[in-house]
């Protein structure tokens, strides 16, 4: 397995992905293993950022006081253009199908990933 | 084969001062004696979770609270869909001989055991720790999501979602259990307050407090006889990022398997009672178990196709829309009032036939399901 580059979860402004070199599956989850046939055989990328919108849900009610300050915010499913489905961030007036882009910006006290619409 | 030979079930709502353990008793007794059993004569238990009281054993737990010494005896998780796994795997016990009589219990406090966010944070947690979690999603968000995707597949519209609400807040004011008494209107739901859109308050369920147990037996203990028929799961993934097309859900996988377990076919159902804990969840389950074609299942209800007086009464006790949802007693009321049902004792909420019933129960964000046929026989 080639070495594990800093995500977004790990406070970098990237999205990292898998894929298996037996099957070629794609993973998005960290594994060291391939969940679709179990091999150890695993490369990682960086993603493009680059996607169409799969889902949206406007959050207007947050548990915690942290996440309560940024309501509402848009919790985005996307599907990525290396082929993985990914859950973020992004503007509130996103619909599904539309072709978007990820930057970065601070949600409760750390970094995610943000879509935005590609003009 | 085995027969639900008792069932128990608490009003929801505020059980200010009760714990988990007092309302799961509460829920047992009434099991126990409406099969005409003693406690010494239960030799199975299973029992759910409780987010408000967390226990590595909690069935052991329970049995010493209750004072039983089981010769089998654990707890279940499965999120939504632990009251009808146990059901399912009390059902195989008895079948395999392990025990004679298990019972079966949920019960929890969460109203008023904890703060609201609380209850919505311990319930966010089957989102991915790292992928999920961290973006700040709740139940309803996840659920929104799904429900934007189906509303977006099939042309479902908000209003159409609302008529589940207001279906079950109808069957709810005949049941004196039931955590609301209002009668409410699709209006009434579109105008609530924005919770994770698509879905507004009144989609959603409440948090209860509550208990719900059945006894499952190996021989009939009375003259009523229900029986397990036939039943099935499916798991495809646990969080919403990873979950199937919303043509190959785990619902019409355990449907399927559950049909030919018990050799019926959807025609053969004559009462329905399937998992609500959105009115999204309700819409896609009827829809995908072949109660309602794709996207017609909110016509249908206008109809009132699902109504107590319809071709196919649904959750008449209100569900976890408006009977009230405690966790994992949530989706055991749905049984314990299929049961009442089968056995002509729901009074004014009584059906005209409910002889063969389907139940289903979902986990997780439609990830975890058990579909089951339960059957009267004279």
């Amino acid at each position: 397995m080639s070495e594990r580059l800093a995500d977004w979860t790990k406070g970098a402004e990237a999205i990292v992905y898998q894929t298996c070199g037996a099957c070629g599956k794609v993973q998005y989850f960290h594994s060291g293993f391939c969940a679709a046939c179990g091999a150890q055989d695993l490369e990682e990328h960086r993603g493009s950022g680059a996607g169409t919108v799969y889902a949206t849900s406007l959050v207007c009610r947050a548990a915690t006081p942290e996440t309560r300050a940024h309501v509402p915010y848009n919790i985005v499913l996307v599907d990525t253009a290396e082929g993985f489905r990914m859950m973020a961030h992004g503007d509130n007036d996103l619909a599904i199908g539309d072709a978007v882009a990820a930057r970065y910006q601070p949600f409760a006290g750390r970094l995610v990933p943000y879509f935005t619409k590609v003009k | 084969m085995s027969f639900i030979t008792g069932v128990g079930l608490t009003s929801f709502g505020k059980h200010e001062g009760s714990s988990s353990l007092d309302l799961m008793s509460k829920a047992a007794e009434l099991a126990i004696a409406d099969a005409g059993l003693k406690r010494a004569e239960i030799d199975g238990i299973l029992c759910g979770y409780s987010t408000v009281s967390p226990h590595i054993m909690l069935a052991t737990v329970f049995a010493e609270h209750f004072g039983i010494q089981p010769s089998y005896a654990h707890a279940v998780q499965v999120g939504g869909a632990t009251g009808l796994a146990m059901t399912m795997l009390a059902h195989h016990l008895v079948e395999a001989g392990v025990a004679k009589h298990v019972l079966v219990v949920g019960g929890e406090n969460r109203l008023t055991g904890q703060s609201r966010d609380a209850s919505i944070l311990a319930l966010a947690q089957v989102g991915h720790p790292d992928y999920e979690v961290t973006l700040g999603p709740t139940i309803p968000a996840y659920y929104g999501l799904v429900a934007s995707r189906y509303m977006h597949e099939y042309g479902v519209t908000q209003e159409d979602l609302a008529e589940f609400a207001v279906l079950m807040r109808s069957h709810a004011l005949t049941h004196p259990g039931a955590q609301f008494h209002e009668a409410i209107t699709v209006a009434d739901v579109m105008a609530s307050k924005p919770v994770a859109m698509p879905l507004k308050l009144l989609d959603c369920c409440p948090v209860s407090d509550g208990g719900a147990a059945f006894v499952i037996s190996r021989e009939r203990t009375g003259t009523s006889g229900v029986q397990v028929r036939g039943c099935a799961q499916a798991h495809t993934h646990q969080h919403v990022t990873t979950a199937p097309a919303l043509s190959e859900l785990g619902a019409e996988i355990a449907i399927a398997k559950a049909k030919a377990a018990a050799g019926l076919a959807i025609s053969d159902v004559r009462y329905a009672a399937v998992y609500d804990s959105f009115t999204i969840t309700l819409a896609m389950l009827l829809e995908d178990l072949g109660l309602a074609k794709r996207g017609e299942a909110a016509a249908k209800v206008r109809s009132g196709h699902f109504g107590r007086d319809g071709a196919m009464p649904l959750n008449t006790h209100g569900g976890l829309l408006s009977y009230g949802h405690c966790g994992v007693g949530g989706a055991m009321a749905h049984l314990v009032e299929t049961h009442l049902q089968m056995t002509d004792r729901a009074g004014n909420r009584q059906v005209r036939d409910a002889s063969i019933a389907l139940l289903h129960g979902d986990g997780g964000v439609l990830s975890s399901h058990v579909s089951m046929f339960l059957e009267r026989v004279r």
